[in-house]
Formats: structure tokens, C-alpha cells, sequence
């Protein structure tokens, strides 16, 4: 085992740790086997062509943070007007009922799975169902995933008031690694939004690995808002695996702004008629920041449609990644496939690698893809700046168009506002990167 | 106000203005007159200030000032405003962000405290109704979808907003139906003030049947050929511009107006 990310959090034998749930023990002990014997992915991994774990795989952390329950976390970093449903909030990966609202509402289950060993469990093995739950970091987060939350609405179920998640970063003695798993069912017809936040409560260089699966059964929608401003010296690993079963709907709109390294993985099964995924996006980078966003669609059924549509800004020396796939299966007839990706650098330095890719092996098939990299219209610029806006605030207003042209969906006016706040506080970061 | 002297400009290599010279002063209305490639969009372009110009010889001067050292941003808050030929369509920036951005930014450069919302839609409610420019333009992004008569009533809009003191106009009758020519030189008419000039560039003499200028320049290959009173204007729609051609004599290159 030749990283020392993986020693420290592992150990060196197989230990296991001790559970109620024999088959929670047993998961978590076939993942670290699993991660000792294959380590890290190297750059000779496709998939990790255009994001280097040299330096994370060099690091060491210790496992949780034994001090997350009370760490002093100032709720105006994440609180939003307007957004008074129920709450759920990790600090440092930990379930902290102080700060969390987990009122009741008919036909909403919440569950912690830190004090539920036996869902815990299901949870866990039920994910290897989904395509990715074998990689490095999903191994990682069976491993060693203590804590981590299941949201249940019963068939039928509207849930009319967002549900707000929050991750919290907060500094801590040592730099935490932390693990979280994340489990969102729908029964047919079911309903809910959900609004999730990543904020840093300070400065820290943690590192986060959450592992999400979703689960739609028919005509079920959800409809998820990603806010991700984690610390800027902190990494995050994401999987996102989602199922979606007849007529039903997943849309999700991601804010890619903080952390040193980011990586979001989606693994999107359109698995029933007419199910539909739609996604917008925007990561907009700056200083080192390196943010990868791998995304997989399967159309796995007839009529089914997948509508994404992502913008990427890399300002001074950011790297900004998008890898969309999407397959279409054979006898998925009728399948619309829409990607477009578009991107601006701001620096000569920054980069932004693109990749769009369609596969198709059914018949009467729409398929569009597109990808662009491109700098911000000069002529644009030249009007603004003939009308007095100084280069810097003409700079920002383009940058701000440019990424709200995939948040015109957006319906949380707060939140919006929010993103535009932090887009215009970073971006662009000094009138010389141009 | 506005003092040219012998410039010399390059575009992508080439030659475009050579030995230009032009004095403009408060309260007038200049018009610059020419075919096509003459130089006339070059020139508004090097007043406002356009990446690409590169001045080789020759000086301007704003109000004494050296206009060739100041920022786009900085010339339109000392008062230059440069109507667009091709105004340049911003999708997903909002008009009224635009234009009050605009303003509070010139006035911010001016030592003037900045409108709130209140005080700019009075004023831009004031200034819409001069141009018969709908409400809902300001909702719109800027320029997104306006038509080409939409596009240059907002250029004068914005010029009737801006209040500056030196107004370059560019072209800006061309591709206008009547009814919409009428809108613009009234609105433009109206801005008219012993305080400020205007320096109109345009192909066809009709936009002076509304807008009556004081001096009539003809820019031919780079350089004032002839200037004149509002009769030149007539004179060149009856012999058209080989009519100048002719008459370009070594004398009146250079030839400076007023």
C-alpha cells in the first residue's frame, strides 16, 4: 500500500471495525481488502486522465472528526430567507441534531444512519447495485462511512417545503477525512426538493468522500439544487448514482465553487418509459482550483430523455474538467439525448478540458451534443466599458451572464441570489489575469 | 472641445486615417460625411476608444486633455459617448442593470453620489417616453432580440440616460424606416445644448433633413476632403461622392472646419 492516504485511514491489516450488523462488518471489511490490494486509480486510469490523486494519495488524515459534534458553526453560512423547511446538518461528516431541523411531515421519513446499523447496512449493500460502487472512493466510504442520512417519501407524497442539507467544513485539530452516505428513495409519484449546501465554517484542508444514490420509483420527481463552496484548501469526492424508474423526473441544477480538488462522479440510469433527467451546472474556479465533473447517462428504456446543459469558467491557474457520457442502449427507441457543455477561460494559464460523448445503439434516437472553450467577448466588452463600467465590473457582469444562462430554471430566488453574490465575489479574480 | 490633429491610424496593418484633422466645439453639430471605407466608423471607433486602433501619428484632444491616454470607462465618464454602428447584443445581462451600472459608474468616476433605484427609473421612465421606447425594453437583456430600429433607439436612449457631452453618432440612420429616423433625431434634437457637441457619421444626407448640422465635413480615403455648411450636404446627394473625388484638390487636404 503505497499511499500514504490509504495507510493512514486503513491501517495496514484487515482489521474490522466492530458492528451490530454482521453484514455492515462484513461490507466494510471486502472494501478495505478490496482498497489495500488496488489502491488509488493512477494516471493510467481513463478515468482519471485529466485529474491527478498524486497529491491527495500523498497526504494523511485522520479518520473522522471525534470532535465534530461541537464544533462553533455559525449557521449564516449556510441559512437562506425563505427556506424554513426541514434541516439536516454534517459538520465534518457528523449528524448534528443542534443544528438540524428534523421535524415531522406526513409521509417524510428521515433517518440517520449513524444510529441505524441495520439501514446502515441496507444502504451499503443495496448501492452495489449501481454502476460506479466498486471504484476506489466508493470502496473507501463502505469502509469507513459512520454517519450519513436516508430520506424516504411515501408513494404519493408531495412534500411541499424544500429539505435543506448542509455540509459543514470545519476546522479541526488534525486535517479529517471524512466519509458520508446519502440515500434518497421516492415512491411512485412522490415529490421532494432539496436544496444542498457545502460550506466551510473556517479555513481547513479536509478531505470529504460522500457517496449519494437515488431512487425514483414511477412518475416520482425530485428536484435537487447543489451549492458546493466548500473551504479552499479542502478536497471533496462525490458519487452520485441515481435510478430512474418509469415517468419519472430528476433535475438537478450544480454549483461547482470551492475546494482545492473536487471530483463529482454521476452515475444516471433511465431505467423505466419516459423517465427524464435534467441537469444545469456551472463550476466557475480560480487560484489552483481543480474541480472534475464525470458524468454517465444509461438510457436504458424506450422514450426516455436526458437534457444537460453545463457552463465552466476557470479564472488564473484553475483546471476545470466535464466528461459527459451518454449511452443509449439498444431497443431504448425514442431516447432524447441533449449535452451541451460550454466554457470561458479568463487566464492563459487556467484550463478547461471538455468531453462530450454519445454513444448510441438503438434506433430512432435524438442525440445533440456540443462542447466550446472559449474567452469572453471582446466586443461585449468594449460596450459595457464604452458605456463607463470599469474593465473589472464589465469582466463580471459577462462572467455572471455567461453562468446564468443555465440558471434561468433556478426557482429559489434566494439561493440565485446567493450564487450571483459568490460568482461576482470571485470571479473575475484580478483585472490583470486577462 | 474636441481638437483632432493629423492622425494617422492603422487597422490590422493597414492605413485607414491618414492626416486627419477636425475641431469640434461645444454646442455644434458636426456632421462627417463619406463613402463607404473612407475612414468615418474608424474615427468614432479611435474616439471611444477601441482595442485594434493603433494611432501612428497625430493627436486628439477632449477639453484639453489627452483623449488617447484614457480608458474606454474613462472617456465615457468624462462625457464621450459613442452611438454604436452595430450595437452589440448581451444576452443575460439585463437592460436596466446595464444602464444604471453604466450611469452610477460614470457618476461614481465624477465625484457624483450614485442614483438608487428610485431616482433611475424616474429619470429613465422620463427619458423612454422622449424616444417612444416601450417599458418592457428594460426588462430585456441588452439588445437581445431588439430589432434593428430598437437597437439604434436604445443606442440614443442610452445617450439621452448618459447625458455626455461629446456624442459620436455612427451611422446610426442607416437600416432606420422614416417613422423610426423621426424618433431618433428628435431624440437626439432634444439632447441638443450649448454645453455639448455632436459629431454625426453618416452615408445619406436625409438624416440631415432632421438633424440640422452647423458643419458638414467629407472624408475621403482617409482624410477631411471638404468642409462646408449644411448646403455641402445637398450638394454631394445631387453629384454624389465622385463629385468630391474630382475635387480633391492637394489644398484642402488637411482642411480643418470652422
Amino acid at each position: 500500500m503505497a499511499s500514504a492516504l490509504l495507510e493512514s485511514l486503513l491501517g495496514a491489516d484487515d482489521a474490522t471495525l466492530p458492528s451490530a450488523a454482521p453484514a455492515l462488518a462484513r461490507a466494510r471489511g471486502e472494501a478495505a481488502a478490496r482498497l489495500r490490494r488496488d489502491g488509488l486509480p493512477g494516471p493510467r486510469d481513463e478515468r482519471w486522465k485529466y485529474t491527478s490523486l498524486r497529491a491527495l494519495e500523498q497526504r494523511r488524515y485522520v479518520d473522522g472528526d471525534c470532535g465534530a459534534g461541537h464544533r462553533a458553526v455559525d449557521p449564516s453560512a449556510y441559512l437562506l430567507a425563505g427556506v424554513e423547511g426541514p434541516r439536516v446538518v454534517f459538520v465534518n461528516g457528523v449528524f448534528r441534531a443542534d443544528l438540524s431541523d428534523l421535524r415531522a411531515s406526513p409521509g417524510l421519513e428521515i433517518v440517520r444512519l449513524g444510529t441505524d446499523p441495520l439501514g446502515f447496512a441496507a444502504a451499503l449493500t443495496d448501492v452495489d447495485a449501481l454502476p460506479g460502487s466498486t471504484d476506489a472512493f466508493a470502496l473507501l466510504n463502505t469502509a469507513l462511512a459512520t454517519d450519513g442520512m436516508l430520506l424516504r417519501v411515501a408513494a404519493g407524497t408531495r412534500v411541499t417545503e424544500p429539505l435543506h442539507l448542509v455540509c459543514v467544513g470545519a476546522a479541526a485539530d488534525a486535517d479529517v477525512a471524512w466519509q458520508l452516505r446519502l440515500r434518497i428513495e421516492l415512491g411512485e409519484g412522490a415529490a421532494l426538493r432539496v436544496i444542498e449546501q457545502h460550506v466551510a465554517a473556517d479555513a481547513h484542508a479536509h478531505f470529504g468522500n460522500i457517496v449519494a444514490d437515488f431512487r425514483l420509483a414511477a412518475q416520482a420527481r425530485l428536484d435537487l439544487v447543489q451549492v458546493q463552496d466548500a473551504a479552499q484548501g479542502a478536497a471533496l469526492i462525490r458519487r452520485t448514482g441515481a435510478r430512474i424508474e418509469r415517468a419519472a423526473h430528476l433535475r438537478m441544477h450544480t454549483i461547482e465553487l470551492g475546494a482545492q480538488l473536487m471530483r463529482h462522479e454521476l452515475a444516471i440510469a433511465l431505467s423505466g418509459t419516459g423517465a427524464r433527467f435534467e441537469s444545469r451546472g456551472v463550476f466557475a474556479l480560480h487560484g489552483r482550483q481543480h474541480a472534475d465533473t464525470r458524468m454517465q447517462v444509461v438510457h436504458d428504456a424506450r422514450d426516455t430523455a436526458c437534457d444537460i446543459a453545463w457552463r465552466g469558467v476557470a479564472d488564473q491557474r484553475a483546471r476545470g474538467v466535464f466528461h459527459g457520457a451518454i449511452t443509449v442502449a439498444a431497443g431504448a427507441d425514442g431516447a432524447d439525448a441533449q449535452l451541451s457543455n460550454k466554457n470561458l477561460l479568463l487566464s492563459p494559464l487556467a484550463e478547461i478540458d471538455t468531453q462530450p460523448v454519445l454513444e448510441i445503439h438503438a434506433d430512432e434516437v435524438k442525440a445533440a451534443h456540443g462542447a466550446t472553450v472559449g474567452q469572453l467577448d471582446e466586443q461585449a466588452l468594449f460596450y459595457l466599458r464604452s458605456r463607463g463600467l470599469p474593465l473589472a465590473l464589465a469582466r463580471r457582469v459577462l462572467v455572471a451572464a455567461f453562468c446564468g444562462a443555465v440558471l434561468s430554471g433556478l426557482d429559489v430566488p434566494v439561493l440565485r441570489a446567493r450564487i450571483d453574490a459568490l460568482l461576482a465575489a470571485r470571479l473575475p479574480q484580478a483585472e490583470d489575469a486577462a | 472641445m474636441l481638437k483632432i490633429d493629423n492622425l494617422h491610424v492603422r487597422v490590422a496593418g493597414k492605413e485607414i486615417l491618414k492626416g486627419l484633422s477636425l475641431e469640434v466645439k461645444a454646442g455644434e453639430m458636426h456632421a462627417l460625411m463619406g463613402p463607404n471605407g473612407a475612414g468615418k466608423s474608424t474615427l468614432g471607433n479611435v474616439l471611444a476608444g477601441r482595442d485594434g486602433y493603433e494611432v501612428t501619428a497625430g493627436t486628439i484632444e477632449y477639453d484639453g486633455r489627452d483623449l488617447l491616454a484614457l480608458e474606454p470607462e474613462e472617456r465615457a465618464a468624462e462625457g464621450v459617448f459613442l452611438a454604436f454602428q452595430y450595437p452589440v447584443e448581451i444576452p443575460g445581462v439585463n437592460n436596466t442593470y446595464f444602464l444604471r451600472a453604466a450611469l452610477n459608474a460614470q457618476r461614481k468616476h465624477r465625484g457624483e453620489p450614485e442614483l438608487d433605484s428610485m431616482q433611475f427609473l424616474k429619470k429613465v421612465r422620463e427619458k423612454l417616453a422622449v424616444l417612444h421606447l416601450k417599458d418592457e425594453l428594460l426588462h430585456r437583456a441588452v439588445n437581445e432580440g431588439f430589432s434593428g430600429g430598437e437597437k439604434k433607439r436604445n443606442e440614443i436612449f442610452q445617450l439621452a440616460l448618459l447625458e455626455p457631452r461629446l456624442a459620436i453618432l455612427d451611422e446610426t440612420d442607416s437600416g432606420l424606416d422614416i417613422d423610426a429616423l423621426k424618433m431618433v433625431a428628435d431624440g437626439v434634437n432634444a439632447m441638443r445644448d450649448p454645453a455639448r457637441a455632436f459629431l454625426v457619421v453618416t452615408h445619406y444626407q436625409r438624416l440631415l433633413d432632421y438633424i440640422v448640422p452647423d458643419v458638414v465635413h467629407v472624408l475621403a480615403d482617409g482624410r477631411i476632403v471638404e468642409s462646408g455648411d449644411k448646403s455641402l450636404a445637398l450638394k454631394l446627394e445631387e453629384h454624389g461622392y465622385a463629385w468630391i473625388a474630382g475635387r480633391r484638390a492637394p489644398d484642402a487636404i488637411g482642411a480643418g472646419a470652422v
